[in-house]
């Protein structure tokens, strides 16, 4: 230990001595380093920002799909697939407080393509026909006006609600307000319905890959049987009472849906019923593999500067042949010589873990701020895992690397190195 | 007897072709010695100094050091002789560059078990004139400075023998005369000396003159009046 603390000296010594070579033969561990400590980081915040977006589309929600779907993988309605399933009168079982009595609203949703013309603007979007409960559920806000009541809802009144996009677009001066658009569905029917606008919602920004501005919101009715024509449901939302009331309310719910399709085997279900913490769960299981693999790519550019570092270490070997076989010739044994070179190698590699931390920690904090900057709620999230993982990664780089080179100078004959030019 | 060599030789086999170096060389060496080993190139004497200073084997014969078969040793075990009990001196000097005079000199003892390296190493810079060089890089100093380095840095450790291997070869006549007045002195004060040279006016700096030729020892003569030169301070050798 003694002699290995010498020779950190002395190799210390020796780098400083040669600062420029030192320095381009850590820079593969540099990058690396940071690399792996900007994707850890960056992984991190993005994910505490996904589920920071669905959180904020509201908790304790439960979801129900038409079509049958195992437990880990999406439902087929995620693709786009429509199945007929699940019908208006299955919704109106499920608001049976009997049967489900933990639901504290409970909505239907149908959505479709459409072209709001107002005067002689016009703007192709997507409608989203639903209940009057539908703010309480998704804990969506108005930039001006209000929702449509349930009364509205079920009336099947000509309301509509923008999304803030269409309405930038449609009324970029305002007094959108009691205006009056005309609904022009891109389906099979082409009809043309009037509807007054009653609230705007408030910007969303983009969650899970979907605009939320772009969008409007129009009384269930109307949308399901005039506009797209159709007697079944795209899917419900339940919005549970109590986090407690998940599991419970998730087996009611199957319970009023097997009764409904006569369903015996819950093998044999044309339905799914979704926690949206198996939402999170999938996408956080996405978001990690994505990870792993961005920090793999970072980690073989570690390995690769493991290789830079072997290769200016061969150099120096038999730049220094002279030198080793002179220490050979003073009394340095064959393992003295080789730590002295596995010591090297090393306290470079350490050196370029360290600036790659300072540097990546450094990065990451800057996209932090970019990120607020341009208005998201970025968190900067420096896990000591990845520190320790850089550090441990970049000093076993350096001994596995140094090794090599290390062994070949204390295998130096000491005459053939003295008389080596 | 400090060293005793038994019918010494050496073969190398190079792919195939086998060279003989040594062909049977026996020699004893008392303590206190001043020993030249002369010799055109090629005939054997950087072998066999090898060989005394451990660097190399024998291929064959036994050298005893202070009572000791050498083939019961260890590689650790002879690196451990090499820094405790013996000083090379080599004709290119071989200090570290970019290395200050004192680090050069602390070298061998980063390799001991010895403490107080920094008092050792000043002592034997002392010893050699070079108390004021102390902490001059080794590319700022003279040939004959340089190899006065060399000469501290073989002393450092206090070994029973020291080997030069053409220590003036590359140096000028009169820095070449300093470095053998050195020697000579360090002689006198009862350190056994081993000096390898083709040159027979260094060699006569000796107490005793062996001549080797072709593998051979072919002549060990007494030499009863060795050279002694007076250290020239020649004020050029100081200038870097």
């Amino acid at each position: 230990m003694r002699t290995l603390l010498k020779n950190a000296h002395g190799v210390i010594k020796n780098l400083a001595s040669r600062k420029a070579r030192s320095f381009l033969t850590i820079l593969g561990i540099v990058i690396g380093v940071a690399g792996v400590i900007i994707i850890i980081s960056l992984g991190a915040g993005a994910q505490a920002l996904v589920l920071g977006q669905i959180t904020k589309l509201g908790t304790n929600i439960i979801g129900i799909l038409p079509g049958k779907s195992n437990e880990k993988g999406p439902p087929a309605a995620v693709f786009g697939i429509q199945i007929k399933t699940l019908k208006t009168n299955d919704l109106e079982m499920i608001k049976d407080k009997d049967r489900v009595p933990h639901a504290e609203e409970i909505v239907g949703v149908v959505k479709g393509d459409v072209t709001i013309i107002s005067g002689k603007e016009s703007v192709d979007t997507t409608f989203t026909a639903t209940d009057g409960s539908y703010p309480r559920v998704q804990n969506v806000k108005y930039e001006s006006g209000s929702f449509f009541t349930d009364e509205e809802a079920r009336s099947g009144a000509n309301v509509i609600v923008l999304g803030y996009d269409v309405r930038e677009q449609l009324f970029p001066n305002g007094g959108e307000l009691g205006s009056i658009v005309t609904l022009k569905s891109s389906g099979e029917n082409k009809t043309s319905i009037p509807f007054r606008i009653i609230g705007v919602q408030e910007k969303l920004g983009t969650v899970a890959f979907q605009n939320q501005d772009d969008q409007v919101f129009i009384p269930f009715t109307i949308g399901q049987r005039q506009i797209l024509g159709i007697d079944y449901l795209q899917f419900i939302r339940i919005k549970v009472d109590n986090a407690d009331n998940i599991k419970e309310t998730i087996t009611d719910v199957e319970q009023v849906l097997r009764d409904q399709h006569r369903i015996k085997n819950p093998d044999n279900d044309d339905f799914s019923v979704r926690d949206l913490a198996d939402a999170i769960k999938i996408l956080t299981s996405i978001t990690d593999a994505l990870r792993m693999f961005l920090s793999l790519m970072a980690g073989i550019s570690l390995i690769v500067g493991g290789i830079g570092i072997m290769n200016i270490m061969l150099v120096t070997v038999s730049e220094r042949t002279r030198e080793i076989g002179l220490r050979k010739a003073l009394g340095a044994t064959s393992h003295q010589i080789r730590n002295q070179f596995l010591v090297e190698a090393v306290v470079l590699t350490g050196l370029g873990g360290l600036i790659g931390i300072i540097v990546g920690v450094l990065i990451s904090y800057l996209i932090a701020l970019g990120a607020r900057y341009a208005g998201y709620d970025w968190s900067f999230v420096i896990s000591p895992t990845a520190i320790f993982l850089a550090v441990f990664v970049s000093t076993m780089t350096g001994i596995i690397f140094g090794l090599f080179p290390a062994m070949k100078a204390s295998k130096l004959d000491p005459i053939n190195a003295l008389r080596y030019e | 007897m400090l060293i005793e060599l038994k019918n010494i030789t050496k073969e190398y086999d190079n792919s195939g072709v086998v060279t003989k170096v040594l062909r049977g060389v026996s020699l004893s060496v008392k303590e206190g010695e001043f020993l030249s080993i002369m010799g055109p190139s090629g005939s054997g004497k950087s072998t066999l100094m090898h060989i005394i200073g451990f660097l190399d084997r024998a291929t064959d014969g036994t050298y005893l050091f202070d009572g000791e078969n050498i083939k019961d040793f260890s590689d650790d075990e002879l690196a451990y002789i090499r820094n405790e009990r013996i000083g090379f001196v080599f004709q290119s000097f071989n200090l570290l560059a970019r290395t200050s005079v004192l680090d050069n000199v602390i070298l061998p003892l980063t390799y001991s078990k010895k403490k107080n390296h920094q008092e050792l190493a000043t002592k034997a810079l002392e010893a050699v004139g070079l108390g004021n060089r102390l902490n001059f890089l080794s590319n700022q100093i003279s040939g004959g400075q340089k190899q006065r380095v060399a000469i501290a840095r073989a002393l450092v450790c206090d070994p029973k023998v020291i080997f030069a291997d053409e220590p003036t070869g590359n140096l000028d006549s009169k820095s070449g005369t300093t470095v053998m007045s050195i020697l000579g002195k360090l002689n006198e004060e009862g350190r056994t000396i081993i000096l390898v040279t083709h040159d027979r006016t260094v060699a006569e700096h000796a107490n005793r003159i062996i001549t080797i030729k072709d593998g051979e020892i072919i002549s060990d003569e007494h030499n009863p009046n060795p050279r002694r030169s007076k250290i020239i301070e020649d004020p050029t050798d100081d200038i870097a």
